[in-house]
């Protein structure tokens, strides 16, 4: 009984150990064959295209109610303390330094991420990818470094997008409904959010953020069981460690950037 | 047969191959020759290990031991620039067609020009017009692969597979799930192509009619050796009580009907007994 839940625990080690190796391996690859991207602005553009248009409407409503439940949320609490005329600065940190690159990028994850993992995954099992090897052409460089900068580059695109939205809608609800006055809202946002501290730095999580579900989702298809099992099984693993990426990361991301001043 | 002699005349030859997959040897010490210019069907059942043979020529899986060389290369010794050079030369027809679902027919037939080659757009339109005219579906061009029919699809991967003008196609059971229509006008026009542009033609399949129409020379093969091989007149008098089975299609013979199980009568005996 013991010896059977060591035996499983240690082979699901070695599993994870296997697949982190295949993982790394892959990175590289679709690294390297980034370069050959370069000279084929179009594949990026297509591909910047679609993730673009999978996730801007997602994106942007619910960047629009995190940021009106924020200006409710927050106008009680500073309410309190009479400080409302600081709701946008709370609005707007909460918003740059956190939710917007964390939120964007698990809805990023549930959306363009996964439906990355299935086209390469549905690729694989119709052999389109076999396909391409044997016409000579790299499917690494055809197929996967062209989403895979797709995905780095407009992580933090919708990123700012959230935030920008959440904004408003913070204002909305801030001096709309509850009556905070407008100017200060913007001025006192202007006036405390660093741009070093807070803009650069949410800047900075949305790109890691990017980084690791884009490569999450596209070696998940690409190391997929090419059967419908598989390839749905790969969706569902890309969503869960892509939460679990970014909700870790941005931990340790958040001690190193804000812990010491 | 003899290698040095023949040299000259083959275009792949596939010497003392062994590879398993796991624990289970799938070829075991197997050798073919491919003539150049000729038809060379393998047949064998399903789940002997005819798409992995391709699958080997081309490159994609590596042997245990023995080689493959084609047009006098070592594929599996060669780096991959070389390799990549050699399968440009090499058209291989997937079973499912395998054609890129996000674009048209006509981008498909024009994906490896515009992969390969720098020529002007309406070179390619003439290229690939001329492709798809040749498996007579010119007229398809504007079609998704998901509105065509699995008959079409496959002339469409064909048209693909010539873009480059290969010396040489892999056919992977290109006549498996075809309506009979669909199958005379493939069997036609593998045996046009293979005429009309020169071309060396493997045929992997086990629809045995319609392949042995058209090969020149035949490998059956079952359990990871060569059972008989010959011309398809020699085949079909073979003196193998396998070969007459596969041939003929019967039911029962040298390969039974039953998967390996224990004694019928004890197996439901023992129901309740024991797991299953
Ligand atoms: N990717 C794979 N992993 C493990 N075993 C495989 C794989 N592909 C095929 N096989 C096994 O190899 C054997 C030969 O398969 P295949 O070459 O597809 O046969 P055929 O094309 O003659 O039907 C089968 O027993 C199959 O189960
Ligand atoms: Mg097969």
């Amino acid at each position: 009984m013991v010896i059977e839940l060591l035996q499983r625990l240690g082979s699901n080690t070695r599993d994870g150990f296997t697949k982190l190796g295949r993982g790394t391996r892959f990175l590289a690859q679709t690294i390297a064959g980034s370069v050959s991207v370069l000279p084929r602005p179009r594949l990026l553009l297509n591909q910047m295209y679609s993730v673009g248009v999978l996730s801007f409407l997602i994106i942007s409503i619910s960047g629009l109610f995190v940021g009106m439940v924020l200006g409710l949320q927050g106008y009680y609490i500073l309410s309190d303390f009479g400080a409302e005329e600081t709701l946008g600065v709370m609005v707007a940190a909460s918003l740059v330094r956190e939710l917007g690159p964390v939120v964007s990028a698990l809805l990023f994850a549930g959306r363009a991420g996964s439906a990355l993992t299935a086209e390469i995954g549905l690729m694989k099992a119709t052999e389109q990818l076999s396909g391409m090897e044997m016409m000579a052409v790299d499917p690494i460089k055809r197929i996967i470094s062209p989403r895979f900068l797709a995905g780095l580059l407009s992580m933090p695109l919708l990123a700012a997008l959230f935030s920008t939205v959440g904004i408003l809608g913070g204002q909305m609800v801030g001096s709309g409904l509850l009556g905070v006055d407008e100017g200060s809202y913007w001025a006192q946002m202007q006036a405390k959010l660093d741009f070093q501290d807070d803009i650069i730095n949410g800047v900075i999580k949305s790109i890691v953020f990017g980084f690791v579900t884009t490569w999450i989702a596209l070696f998940e298809g690409y190391d997929s069981i090419p059967t419908s099992e598989g390839v749905s099984r790969a969706t569902t693993r890309t969503v869960v460690n892509s939460a679990f990426s970014i909700l870790g990361l941005d931990f340790i991301l958040t001690a190193l950037m804000f812990g010491d001043d | 047969m003899d290698n040095s002699d023949s040299s000259q005349n083959t275009l792949v030859s596939v010497s003392n191959l062994t590879f398993s997959r796991g624990n289970k040897k799938i070829f075991d010490d197997i050798s073919l020759n491919f003539e150049r210019g000729k038809i060379t069907a393998i047949m064998g059942p399903s789940g002997t290990g005819k798409t992995t043979l391709l699958k080997l020529i081309g490159g994609q899986l590596c042997p245990d031991k023995g080689s493959v060389k084609v047009d006098g290369k070592n594929v599996h010794v060669l780096r991959r620039a070389e390799l990549y050079d050699l399968r440009k030369r090499m058209g291989m027809l997937f079973q499912s067609g395998a054609l890129l679902t996000d674009m048209s027919v006509y981008d498909n037939v024009a994906f490896p020009l515009r992969e390969h080659t720098k020529l002007p757009e309406s070179m390619i339109r003439s290229i690939v017009l001329m492709k798809l005219q040749a498996v007579g579906l010119r007229g398809a061009r504007h079609l998704m692969p998901n509105e065509l029919s699995g008959g079409m699809a496959r002339r469409i991967a064909l048209a693909r597979a010539i873009a480059l003008d290969p010396m040489m196609i892999l056919y992977d059971e290109p006549f498996t799930g075809q309506d009979p229509i669909s199958m005379g006008v493939l069997v036609h026009l593998i045996k046009s192509l293979n005429n009309t542009l020169g071309l060396t033609s493997i045929i992997v399949s086990h629809d045995v009619h319609e392949t042995s129409a058209i090969a020149d020379y035949i490998y059956v093969i079952a359990d990871g050796k060569v059972v008989d091989q010959g011309s398809p007149e020699h085949i079909r008098k073979s003196s193998s009580e396998w070969v007459q089975q596969f041939m003929n299609g019967t039911a029962d013979g040298p390969v039974h009907f039953h998967y390996p199980a224990r004694e019928y009568v004890d197996d439901l005996l023992s129901a309740g007994k024991r797991y299953h």
